[in-house]
């Protein structure tokens, strides 16, 4: 099975055909999906009914409630379930072809994509699983597959959408489900929402759309998945009530984020708005603007028997009755993960950059302001490693790259200003004087939503700078030496990038050949060496990591500190340890520098430890860190 | 008063015209059976100068007939064209016989306590296999293996106590031979095994000993063939009801080394409810129980450590077996489902309510054409358009999709009054799932159709098709999951090991009980361009059978382990379960006398 192809997708602007026709005939078109793989569609009422007679449903609530009574079920499960009607899904096509034309100039998807997501909704039921990175996301997908004919699929979302007057109710009627955040161990729940999951999965009369980053990237960094969802999908399956399954991973990104203000706000500790009605109407303004394009790449359909193959055994459910509640086996928890990190994974290979990224990539190495032209030249140097590396970029190749790489950042007027042949990051406007915290504040959304654009093309990079540093920190240039130091790396960062567990060689072997196909290093048997040629993209792949090995490193040498005086410490900090600090923390856990207690939980929560003085905004510099190998960093208990 | 209802003569599903002649005749079987096919030489499968299918003799109620449309089920099935034959080796070629391996004292011994042994080349290939795939595809092709070195025929159980007696003198491999109907692999020769092999064939010793009408029961030895054996009670009356599907040609004592399960099961019982005695000859000497009680508490039964042994432990001799009097009323019947979802719940529903009939079969939307396929030609312009009328009723009136439905056929047995009133309770069920009853007619072909299929391998494999059945048992709730994995199982692995057009994978439900149902599947495809077509058969059939252990299905139901399963064996009992089996095997048999090697 291929997971990746190289072949260059060709991508189609499904808004060009919006704007030439008219939105009213769209929306009215004959819409005839070809039929899914299981049985015709049941009502939803009908799929209800089968959820709420199902025997798993009935033993848990017998355990819970210590009755046969369902009517608890019945209520919750109203509460969720969606109520898919074309008519919506028509009226929707209409206001989003509205909508999308004049937020973007383009939404570009691949066909090649829906052509194998068309023939894999006729083999096996298909799990749509898209990247999280605006409010856009939401129902793009829907459109898309109305626009070409294929099934609408159900939308697991998260029950603040729910609670929007009049919205809620046509998200619900588009297929959307609602899920209520932190349902702990509420046993019912969670088996109205399994058996909910599980009866869409097995009927397979419409795909299942769910994030499997849990929610919107508030970094637009690929998040470690959640797993609930996950197991409930995969459930079918590993019970042998469906012969396969087809994951779908999908990504979408965006030249500008709508939100993105909002996201650098949220990440500077500002609470984030509840979802209203009202609250969307208010924000028609963003309409105004210019988002420039969106790409949609439907990757290639993961065979969920295929990843399994000797991974796991099926028998395990022998024994037992299918529908006895339980937690899923430790080898079903493991499958489960390793599976969601590669469709992760997938995604974000999938993934479309604009040119923007890289340039803020190196805008954000030198903060204090570059000429034009170096940035310019350097933006070209990295798109050559950047391809290398096999990302995908939206460079057209129509036009002189001084324009493409001009066009792309002046869409991002908010976060950099080019003035008299200088690019500078932007700050926000208000009233002075300022104080130095508003000051600070003001500087520090530019610079994180520039890091948000850079995180978008961070995955590139990861593996082979990760090589280099492990490189820089070994003495000689022994491959198993620099294997060693990356595997330290590797679960460093387990909670910041998307690895797949298990899959350290891999993952070892795609960054050697990542810097041997940018010439940086020549490989012999045991060796791995830099080349002198390209010693600076070594630097510069090192750099590149810098800024997360150092928050890794004051989170790791604070902990004790942080311990007992949280707020002091945190004033020190520079910038980006707002986004990375919560997982340093996090992983500081497992390595025995913390005890789980309340504290350190809480300080996963941005605006409990926003609260600083002094902000220093990381400056560009090339030199390699010294690293604490591993010896160091397992040994340092509290 | 009336006279007493006539009592029917033994009457199976494929009814007999002519009885078999080699029952009372001390001839070995091979002068009328194929040596490289199935069944009786004069029976078979072939497409006619006009391309009709046909097929030959005068046994079976099918035979002599036309069936106008097997040749285009049989194209639009398999992709095959009549005009790409694969014929099998008309003869045996002798001079590839290996030499016998023999030990001349043994023999010369064997000779003198009186008991007919043979080196005849015929005779050995004759023994040297089962029915399966492959070792029917080898035969065609004309490769012969490993063969035993000597067929022994045994006249009664003395002689096999002697046989025995002399095996483990002599230190000789004995290989006991029934009715030579093993798809497990069981009767080939271990490529290992260097002793001399020694066929015991157990043919010669098929008396009806003796009949008890108080207690209804039967002595009979071993060696009975299963359509002899329900003759011979017939004519007094009585049947043992055991009918597994291979019953024209298999035996008593094979029945008994595979733990056998027949049709009427739900009446009569599977081969382990029947049995009330056993007498097995083995190199540590006779095992039997002391009395007939029908049920005892002494330890674990010792019958089950002698039912299923698959001959790796010695030689039933003996069998006493429960009977009943002949039914008075037999009575064929068939439901058409609008899918196979809705049958699997019928079945359900009548095993919930333990109303099952002698034999109730589900069989799924491809079989069910491929009954049809196998429909004589209509001797009347009225009985096409009643054909005609029925399918227009059930595919037009009542809307059932002609590419889902499924039929059931059904079989009730018992006096009059009694089967008239259950068949009632059962269409009744039926309605409740959409089920439509679809006459008597369908329902015997339906069961017609288990006794020729083997035939129609034969055929398959003269035009490029190769294919075999396969069972399981399984839990009511993952039937439905298990067909379908299996099925789609099968149709993938195909196409990955590039078979070019898709393969017949179909399934039916054979049996139902309180917990579980027997399902059997069939598998054949069109091997036209494949190197090594036994490979890829063989590969498919092994991952259809880890397919249905993930989905909760069991090794076997009834066709036993041999050597085809054994890989599994482990896994399915557990390694303290083997280690209990091997360490009876070592008590009983030091030596490894009966060294087929099957199941452990």
């Amino acid at each position: 099975m291929q997971e990746f192809s190289m072949t260059k997708p060709s991508f189609v602007d499904i808004l060009e055909e919006r704007r030439r026709g008219s939105d009213i005939s769209h929306a009215l078109r004959a819409f005839s999906p070809p039929p899914g793989c299981g049985a015709p569609p049941p009502s939803p009422s009908a799929l209800n009914k089968m959820v709420l007679e199902s025997q798993h449903l009935r033993y848990v609530v017998l355990e819970v409630r210590g009755h046969s009574e369902g009517g608890e079920a019945a209520a919750l499960l109203d509460e969720m379930s969606q109520n898919l009607q074309v008519t919506f899904i028509r009226l929707l096509g209409f206001a989003l072809s509205k909508i999308f034309t004049r937020l973007f100039r383009r939404i570009q998807v691949n066909e090649d994509g829906l052509a194998r997501l068309q023939q894999a909704t006729q083999e096996h039921p298909v799990i749509l699983m898209p990247n999280h990175r605006s409010y856009v996301d939401f129902l793009v997908l829907s459109y898309i597959m109305f626009t070409y004919d294929l099934s609408i699929p159900v939308i697991a979302a998260g029950i603040p959408l729910m609670g929007m007057s009049l919205i809620g109710e046509i998200f619900r009627r588009s297929g959307a489900f609602f899920i209520r955040r932190a349902i702990g161990s509420d046993k019912l729940y969670w088996a109205v929402l399994s058996e909910y999951v599980r009866t869409i999965v097995r009927t397979g009369f419409a795909p299942v759309e769910f994030y499997v980053e849990g929610l919107r990237s508030r970094t637009l960094k690929s998040l470690t998945p959640k797993m609930g969802m996950m197991h409930m999908v995969l459930e079918p399956f590993l019970k042998g009530e469906v012969y396969d399954l087809s994951l779908v991973p999908v990504s979408i990104s965006y030249d500008r984020v709508l939100e993105e203000s909002l996201l650098a706000h949220e990440l500077l500790g500002v609470p984030k708005p509840r979802e209203t009605t009202r609250g969307l109407l208010k924000a028609r303004r963003v309409l105004e603007q210019d988002y420039g394009s969106m790409h949609v790449y439907f990757g290639n359909p993961v065979s969920v028997r295929e990843l399994a193959k000797g991974r796991i055994g099926r028998g395990q459910y022998n024994l037992v009755p299918r529908d006895l509640p339980g937690r899923p086996s430790e080898e079903s928890q493991a499958f489960a993960s390793a599976a969601a990190h590669r469709v992760v994974r997938l995604q974000e290979r999938g993934t479309v950059l604009s040119p923007w990224s890289l340039t803020a990539l190196l805008v954000l190495q030198r903060p204090d302001g570059t000429r034009w032209d170096l940035l310019a030249r350097d933006t070209l140097w990295l798109r050559g490693i950047a391809l290398q590396l096999g990302a995908r970029l939206d460079w057209p190749a129509d036009l002189p790259d001084l324009e493409v790489m001009s066009s792309s950042m002046a869409l991002h007027r908010s976060v950099v200003r080019c003035e008299e042949g200088c690019v500078w990051l932007v700050e926000e406007a208000g009233p002075e004087p300022v104080t130095q915290e508003e000051g600070v504040f003001r500087r520090a959304s530019a610079v994180l939503m520039c890091a948000s654009y850079r995180n978008q093309a961070l995955h590139v990079f990861t593996r082979p700078a990760m090589v280099a540093v492990a490189m820089g920190t070994v003495p000689g240039h022994s491959q198993e030496d620099i294997y060693r130091h990356f595997c330290f790396l590797r679960d460093l960062f387990a909670n910041e990038f998307v690895f797949v567990p298990g899959c350290g060689p891999q993952d070892f072997e795609e960054g050697c050949s990542g810097l041997q196909q940018c010439g940086a290093v020549s490989a012999t048997d045991h060796e791995l060496k830099p080349t002198e040629e390209e010693r600076d993209t070594i630097v510069f792949l090192s750099a590149i990591l810098e800024p997360f090995i150092e928050t890794y490193q004051v989170t790791g040498d604070n902990c004790t500190l942080l311990y007992f005086s949280l707020r002091n410490c945190l004033s020190f900090f520079p910038s980006h340890f707002r986004e990375i600090f919560p997982n340093s923390t996090r992983y500081t856990l497992p390595g025995g520098y913390l005890p789980p207690t309340p504290t350190c939980c809480k300080l996963q929560c941005p605006n409990i430890y926003f609260r600083q003085s002094h902000c220093r905004i990381h400056p560009g510099s090339c030199s390699p860190t010294p690293l604490c190998g591993p010896q160091v960093a397992t040994s340092s208990p509290i | 008063p009336p006279p007493p209802p006539p009592r029917l003569r033994w009457r199976s599903s494929f009814e007999m015209v002519a009885d078999a002649v080699y029952g009372d005749a001390k001839i070995s079987r091979q002068d009328i059976m194929k040596w490289n096919g199935w069944g009786y030489s004069d029976s078979r499968f072939l497409f006619n100068k006009k391309g009709q299918g046909e097929f030959t003799g005068k046994r079976y109620r099918l035979s002599g007939m036309i069936l106008p449309s097997l040749k285009d089920w049989f194209e639009a099935t398999f992709g095959t064209s009549l005009q790409h034959k694969t014929p099998a080796t008309p003869t045996l070629n002798v001079s590839a016989v290996p030499p016998p391996n023999l030990v001349e004292p043994f023999v010369e011994e064997l000779k003198v306590a009186g008991v007919a042994a043979s080196h005849d080349p015929e005779g050995r290939v004759f023994r040297s296999h089962g029915h399966c795939l492959h070792e029917i595809f080898a035969l065609r092709e004309g490769r012969i293996g490993r063969v035993p070195d000597l067929v022994v025929w045994p006249n009664c159980h003395n002689d096999v106590v002697k046989i025995v007696e002399l095996a483990c003198k002599y230190n000789v491999c004995l290989m006991p031979y029934g009715g030579g109907t093993s798809v497990s692999s069981a009767l080939e020769c271990p490529l290992e095994e260097t002793r001399s092999v020694v066929s015991l064939d157990t043919s010669q010793m098929n008396r009806i000993l003796w009949i008890d009408e108080k207690n209804l029961t039967v002595h009979v030895e071993a060696g009975i063939i299963g359509q002899d054996l329900e003759r011979q009670l017939n004519e007094s009356g009585y049947c043992t009801g055991h009918e597994p599907d291979s019953m024209e040609f298999s035996s008593l004592g094979g029945w008994v080394a595979t733990r056998a399960s027949g049709m009427k099961k739900n009446i009569y019982g599977n081969i382990e409810d029947l049995v009330v005695h056993i007498k097995m000859v083995t190199p540590r000497g006779v095992i039997e129980k002391s009395c007939q009680g029908p049920r005892m508490s002494t330890g674990p039964d010792i019958h089950h450590f002698i039912m299923g042994s698959e001959g790796t432990l010695g030689v039933v001799t003996e069998v006493t077996m429960k009977i009943r009097p002949l039914p008075e009323y037999q009575k064929y019947g068939s439901i058409v489902f609008p899918n196979f979802q809705q049958g699997v719940s019928c079945l359900r529903e009548v095993a919930r309510q333990r109303c099952a009939p002698a034999s109730i079969r589900l069989m799924d939307n491809e079989q069910f054409q491929f009954g049809h396929a196998l429909k004589p030609q209509v001797s009347s312009i009225f009985t096409s358009f009643l054909d005609g009328l029925k399918k227009f009723y059930i595919t037009k009136f009542k809307g059932f999709e002609p590419h889902h439905l499924c039929v059931a056929t059904l079989l009730f047995e018992g006096d009059r009054e009694k089967v008239l009133q259950h068949e009632k309770q059962v269409y009744d069920i039926a309605a409740k799932f959409g089920g439509l009853a679809a006459g008597e007619d369908n329902g015997q072909r339906g069961y017609m159709l288990t006794f020729v299929i083997a035939y129609l391998r034969d055929l398959g494999m003269d035009y490029y098709v190769i294919g075999e059945s396969f069972e399981t048992s399984v839990p009511w709730d993952r039937v439905l999951d298990l067909c379908r994995n299996v099925k789609e199982r099968i149709v993938r692995e195909c196409k990955e090991r590039g078979v070019q057009f898709p393969p017949f994978s179909t399934c039916r439900v054979t049996q139902t009980y309180d917990a579980g149902a027997c399902v059997y599947f069939y598998f054949a495809f069109n091997y036209r361009g494949l190197a090594d077509p036994l490979h890829v058969y063989e590969r498919v059939e092994h991952e259809a059978r880890e397919e249905i252990l993930a989905n909760g299905g069991s090794l076997s139901h009834h066709h036993g382990v041999g050597k085809l399963r054994k890989e599994w064996m482990r896994e399915a009992v557990s390694t303290v379960g083997l280690g209990m089996l091997q360490s009876v095997k070592e008590y009983v048999d030091p030596n490894n006398i009966f060294g087929n090697r099957n199941l452990l």
